[in-house]
């Protein structure tokens, strides 16, 4: 048995991300390599965007939150090659804060991901906020998807599995999936210790 | 509410009560155990390019006409796994107050004067021995609301990407000696025995003469779960 090393502790991100993590969001004099869009016009697929709200166990919308997409191509593919600047093709990967929209919501551009081995299409998330000792994981499944075939979905407990599901709404004149995530309450989302 | 923490856990819990923050923001479910292949998922790399060239001096680079105000300082060390293997090509983004204890950021109300030639942020990838460096400015104390006359430590924010989903890290760095530690429930929400890992060493054999003093901060991040040889 080889001995290990001791985990560096997590700490809170705080309230002052913005001006290193997302600063041309927030308008600060930093370029940013990553922001809300996840392809660029070289991605043919349709766009679709993920908006919604943190809120606290009081309800209460959460306006310093950053939340961090990453998801497979439109064949279920993750990205690979290094990512060299902003908006460099089908990154994947998105990071946007809730706090310039006036409601505290988030919204990202994206495609939908393809999947592989028979999982469902589903887009990682990582949530960090004020208040947030840890970096949290969760998951964005899709209302107009078969999920109960994807292993890690139908693990869940069934009462809690519609915390993970984004719902589908062409309102706006566009294809957008809602989805909330509520820190606790009887619609806590699920998060995974990773 | 909270799960066990395990003897050799270094972790803090979600749900801190001292940490006032946490009571309304803290998940009550413990978290779902997930299978190993979910933690092996990759994560995005980032190219050189992505970083400027003063991305990580934050002593130039938000510069305007002269040098910031406050003690120039060197902030360097490696990013491992657990078994001390290097991770290079890892992005670590920093941010912090200026010298004064004033961040930038416009929800930021402390009145302690802003510098016209410090924003508090920088960027770089660890090199091929998982190594980084960033020049900065000794960050200043700041109060904040948690309780009566709260202050925190000096500190530096640290975001960690890895090339594997359990290598995201958020974390602060604080520096050895503050008197405020006993007083701070963000570095207190840490197991005692492990917050010793926060705190940056100073290295007298790395300051740099009549220009910069410096601290060694190591990164190890999480891997438990991989077999060290596969």
């Amino acid at each position: 048995m080889m001995e290990t090393l001791e985990t560096t502790p997590s700490q809170t991100v705080g309230p002052f991300f913005a001006y290193s993590l997302s600063a041309e969001q927030y308008g600060y004099p930093f370029d940013s390599i990553v922001n809300d869009v996840l392809v660029d016009e070289r991605s043919p697929d349709e766009r679709i965007y993920i908006t919604g709200k943190v809120f606290d166990g009081a309800g209460a919308v959460i306006t310093d939150a950053l939340v961090e997409l990453w998801q497979a191509d439109e064949t279920g593919r993750y990205r690979k090659i290094p990512i060299d600047r902003k908006n460099d093709g089908f990154t994947g990967f998105g990071r946007v804060g809730t706090g310039t929209n006036p409601d505290g919501s988030f919204s990202f551009t994206t495609i939908k991901p393809g999947s592989q081995s028979g999982g469902a299409p589903h887009i990682n998330v990582m949530l960090l906020m004020r208040g947030s000792l840890h970096l949290l994981h969760t998951r964005i499944y899709f209302s107009d998807e078969i999920n109960d075939k994807d292993v890690l979905f139908s693990s869940i407990n069934a009462g809690r599995r519609n915390t993970l599901i984004a719902t589908l709404n062409y309102g706006n004149g566009r294809t957008e999936y809602h989805f909330d995530i509520h820190m606790q309450g009887d619609r806590e989302t699920v998060f995974f210790d990773i | 509410m909270e799960t066990e923490i395990k003897d050799n856990d270094t972790q803090p819990p979600h749900f801190y009560p001292a940490y006032k923050s946490t009571i309304l923001r803290s998940p009550t479910k413990p978290l779902m155990l997930v299978k190993d292949f979910i933690k092996d998922l990759s994560l995005p790399v980032f190219g050189e390019s992505c970083i400027g060239e003063f991305d990580n001096d934050l002593t130039k680079n938000a510069m305007k006409d002269r040098q910031p105000i406050g003690e120039r300082i060197k902030v360097a060390g490696k990013v491992t796994d657990q078994y001390g293997r290097p991770l290079p090509g890892v992005l670590i983004e920093i941010w912090q107050a200026n010298a004064a204890g004033r961040y930038i950021h416009k929800a930021e109300i402390h009145d302690a004067p802003l510098d016209p030639n410090f924003l508090g942020a920088g960027r770089m990838l660890t090199d091929k021995e998982g190594g980084y460096m960033f020049y900065t400015i000794k960050p200043g104390a700041y109060p904040w609301s948690n309780h009566y006359n709260a202050w925190r430590p000096n500190h530096i924010h640290f975001s960690i990407m890895g090339h594997q989903i359990e290598h995201r890290l958020v974390t602060q760095m604080y520096f050895p000696g503050d008197p405020l530690f006993e007083f701070d429930p963000i570095y207190q929400s840490v197991p005692k025995h492990a917050r010793h890992l926060l705190v940056a060493k100073f290295r007298m054999d790395w300051t740099e003469v009549e220009f910069a003093l410096a601290y060694e901060f190591n990164i190890v991040l999480n891997g438990s779960k991989r077999t060290p040889f596969e």
